[in-house]
């Protein structure tokens, strides 16, 4: 069974059609790339997914179970991580005590008013910082760190509640480029060795060409592509979409994986 | 009929001149975000700089010219605090400037009665608007027509500012999106100065305006700024139109509301105010503000459990505190005891205002709760003392976990002035409710058990709870529960994306607090022997407001440097100098402009105190 699987998935807003019966689907260990030029109902979709909007019409399932319309707090439980297009941590935290927040929402542990909290959890928050190249500033405040160093401290704090599903909102925005390729293929590398299912939008056409495992094109609120990246590029449709702007062709040839 | 019509009209003559201050404080909050409690001190100079004015000139011509110099003054006025205190304080914590505004109150309290003395003040007749008019056979003075009228003309004045001038524009993008102007090329220290002279213009113009309605007096001031406060927060902050709108409803509120209510119309108002917060959390024509991008906020800094030296000094200063009663005599220990209660208030305070990141007004509720819960079971059931020092925090927490429920929905400066219409509502019903309070007479009697009832032996009891209640509430911060809660504050949106229900911490905390501040309170109540109204009366909010600020909200040991050194000025101040008011309010400016992050806060800052970077 997919591990997330979506159908009819419809939102208007007043009388614009943002989203328009989209449906598809992402097994685990699986990257898929949600791709479409401005105004194409991307940041809709995604936040029925995450449980920011309810859609109008339409069905979200997490391993079968339905989570449309729930609110994030509810989705998060359900094992469903994020992470946003302007990195949210906590700044007034060090970037291990960021790590073992979540761990502690994860088992449960918020309602106590008594242990020390940077005594619980700390040694899976080390390792989990570790994974992702971070344990040598686990002590310093996140408010302090650099931008692309923040993104990977977001995708420890994603990965820290054990998700099945993992949603990423632009993850490479505001990255230096050599950044954007390493921090993809660190997530590429994390959800195939932990088998979970991620679904991201992105701009940059290098990193979708480079680490998506299928593409989904969407235009107008509409889906209007889906497959593995090369059948995507050669889509006459989705050619058509994004001519004029150029950014599928300008520098992404040769780099299909 | 008519008499309804009258007061109908009476009601809209009120609602003029509480648009007028309103304006000004909306329109200030709007581009500077500075919550200015001196706005009703200003209120009260318009209205004496007219009296005398209008004294020494004489005449129509005088009496208006007057009303017209004693607006630009009371401006200028405005814009001195604005280039003395205020500029100084911009990168300061949020709600920080709050601070200098009440010392600027202190001051200007004591300098009006230095100058004009404690009488009442009559101001002379509006010339040529001396008597009366007949509407439907009743009687209507002249002047309240000229006020009705006023309102709309000044509304339409500045909706022709804002929206056909040069500075108009730049005040409304500054509202809109303080930063983005600034990043724009705008000169914020200029648009900050000229938004001061303005609002402050108009709340001398106010003030000027009531010297033919009412005695100017020096309790106009708190008055005043409260109810403008309600004024701007139903109509939502920064909106003049709203301020305009909660005006009008206010003042019919208040017309009528003395026909039904007559003891109580201060707490139909703020039932008004309660309601409207909690259908419409942003005011009736306020929209959500703008998150301010930062520009010169400073991160608070990550909270570390004591090291070594913090304990050794801890203890140390526990040890000194226990040594006390054999050096000092009863008033000293009274003095410290009052101190120390104080300190626990203040920890309370600062417990949902750091880490809950929720600012209150109305703390004082819980303290009085706690008071009176003491009080009443001594009252009515003859109670002992360790029943009353156990129903204190409970009847606090409860109060504060039925109030914390819609105080949580609402962030920033509108949940800030919900506690305190609470608070007013807590504090009306014990001032009227005769039969069970006993009313401004208070409950006496409230005294310690045997065993406590020598100075020091209360002291030490005192010591055990307040020193206790601060070591457990710095506990929770340090608990899950206190991480969680910064995490809400820190980043609404990624503690929701990790399973955290944001709302329900804050009110847990808010109860958690508000149950520490009846302890406190409970605690005052025997160490007094009495419990009256005051004790949940605004001032001792804004007491409780001064000491976590003073401190430094950023820090865990802030609180409770800015209750000692707050109670130790206050106490002292009172002992030897008449003029406590001046010389505490120039103190706090002074403290404010030498700690711009609060005592502690700053000094937190100084290499010698920082730590290092592991």
């Amino acid at each position: 069974m997919a591990v997330l699987e979506v159908s009819g998935l419809t939102k208007s807003f007043g009388g614009v059609q943002a989203v328009k019966g989209v449906g598809f689907s992402v097994e685990a260990g699986e990257l898929l790339a949600l791709v479409g030029p401005n105004g194409a109902g991307k940041t809709t979709c995604f936040n029925m997914l995450n449980g920011q909007i309810r859609p109008d019409a339409g069905d979200v399932r997490l391993a079968g179970v339905s989570i449309a319309g729930k609110s994030p707090r509810r989705i998060w439980r359900m094992g469903v991580g994020r992470t946003f297009q302007i990195t949210a941590t906590f700044g007034s935290m060090t970037v291990l005590e960021n790590i073992q927040m979540v761990l502690l929402s994860h088992h449960r542990n918020i309602h106590d008013l008594w242990t020390r909290a940077t005594r619980r959890h700390a040694d899976a928050a080390l390792a989990l910082l570790d994974r992702v190249g971070m344990a040598s500033q686990a002590s310093r405040p996140c408010g302090v760190l650099a931008y692309g160093d923040l993104k990977r401290v977001e995708l420890a704090m994603a990965l820290a509640g054990e998700p099945r599903l993992l949603l990423m909102d632009e993850p490479t925005a505001g990255m230096a480029p050599a950044e954007r390729i390493d921090l993809m293929a660190l997530t590429a590398d994390l959800v195939r060795e932990r088998g979970i299912a991620v679904l991201f939008t992105e701009h940059d056409m290098d990193v979708v060409f480079t680490h998506a495992d299928r593409i989904i094109v969407l235009n107008r609120g509409e889906l209007i592509a889906e497959g593995p990246p090369a059948a995507v590029r050669a889509n006459p449709h989705v050619q058509e979409v994004y001519l004029g702007s150029g950014s599928m062709y300008g520098h992404a040839g040769g780099k299909t994986p | 009929m008519g008499f309804y019509l009258v007061q109908f009209l009476g009601g809209l003559a009120q609602a003029s001149s509480l648009f007028l201050v309103a304006a000004g404080l909306s329109i200030i909050f709007g581009v500077t975000r500075i919550v200015n409690f001196a706005h009703g001190s200003f209120y009260m100079l318009g209205a004496y700089l007219a009296y005398t004015l209008a004294e020494r000139m004489g005449g129509a011509v005088g009496f208006w010219s007057a009303i017209a110099l004693a607006a630009v003054a009371t401006g200028v006025v405005g814009v001195v605090m604005e280039l003395l205190v205020l500029r100084r304080l911009y990168r300061g914590p949020e709600l920080f400037q709050l601070l200098a505004t009440f010392g600027v109150v202190l001051i200007v309290q004591d300098v009006a009665l230095l100058i004009w003395g404690p009488e009442d003040l009559l101001g002379p007749r509006a010339p040529g608007l001396e008597g009366v008019v007949r509407i439907l056979g009743r009687p209507f003075p002249k002047y309240e027509l000229l006020l009705i009228a006023l309102g709309p003309i000044v509304l339409g004045l500045l909706w022709l500012l804002f929206h056909r001038t040069r500075w108009g524009t730049l005040v409304r993008a500054a509202t809109q999106d303080r930063e983005m102007t600034a990043a724009l090329g705008i000169n914020q220290t200029w648009l900050f100065t000229s938004v001061l002279f303005v609002g402050s213009l108009l709340a001398g113009l106010g003030g000027a305006l009531q010297i033919p309605r009412e005695a100017v007096n020096l309790h106009m001031d708190i008055n005043i700024v409260v109810e403008a406060f309600v004024v701007v927060v139903v109509g939502g902050m920064g909106s003049v139109g709203g301020a305009f709108l909660a005006a009008v409803l206010i003042g019919l509120i208040q017309a009528f509301g003395i026909l039904v209510f007559p003891q109580i119309t201060l707490v139909v108002v703020f039932l008004f105010m309660a309601v409207v917060l909690v259908v419409r959390p942003h005011g009736l024509m306020g929209r959500q503000q703008a998150t301010a991008r930062g520009a010169g906020h400073v991160p608070e800094a990550p909270i570390h459990a004591s090291g070594m030296m913090g304990r050794v000094a801890a203890v140390g200063l526990l040890v000194v505190l226990a040594a006390l009663p054999a050096l000092f005599g009863d008033y000293a220990l009274a003095v410290l005891t009052e101190m120390m209660i104080l300190a626990l208030f203040a920890a309370s305070l600062h417990f949902i205002m750091g880490p809950g990141g929720m600012v209150s007004f109305g703390h004082a509720a819980y303290f009085g709760l706690g008071a009176y819960g003491a009080g009443l079971l001594v009252k009515h059931l003859s109670g002992g003392m360790v029943a009353g020092l156990v129903s204190a925090p409970l009847f606090a927490g409860l109060g504060a976990l039925l109030f914390g429920w819609f105080c949580v929905r609402l962030s920033g400066v509108y949940l800030a002035m919900l506690t305190l219409a609470f608070a007013q509502i807590v504090w009306s019903i014990a001032f009227q409710w005769y039969a069970v309070t006993g009313g401004d007479n208070g409950i006496l009697g409230v005294w310690p058990d045997g065993w406590a009832s020598p100075r020091w032996a209360f002291y030490y009891l005192s010591l055990v709870l307040c020193a206790g209640g601060v070591l457990m509430l710095r506990r929770v911060i340090f608990s899950p529960f206190g991480y969680a809660l910064r995490a809400g504050r820190d980043s609404p949106l990624r503690a929701d994306a990790v399973g955290i229900d944001v709302r329900h911490l804050q009110w847990l905390a808010f109860t958690v607090a508000g149950a520490f501040a009846g302890l406190a309170g409970g605690l005052y109540a025997y160490s007094k022997g009495s419990v009256f109204p005051t004790l949940m009366a605004i001032p001792r909010s804004v007491d409780g407001l001064v000491m976590v600020l003073l401190g430094g909200v950023q820090t865990l040991t802030g609180p409770l440097v800015g209750a000692a050194v707050f109670h130790a000025l206050n106490t002292e101040m009172v002992r030897y100098t008449d003029h406590w008011r001046l010389t505490l309010g120039v103190a706090i400016v002074l403290l404010v402009v030498i700690f711009p992050q609060g005592i502690v806060g700053t000094l937190a800052r100084l290499p010698f105190f920082r730590r290092k970077e592991a």
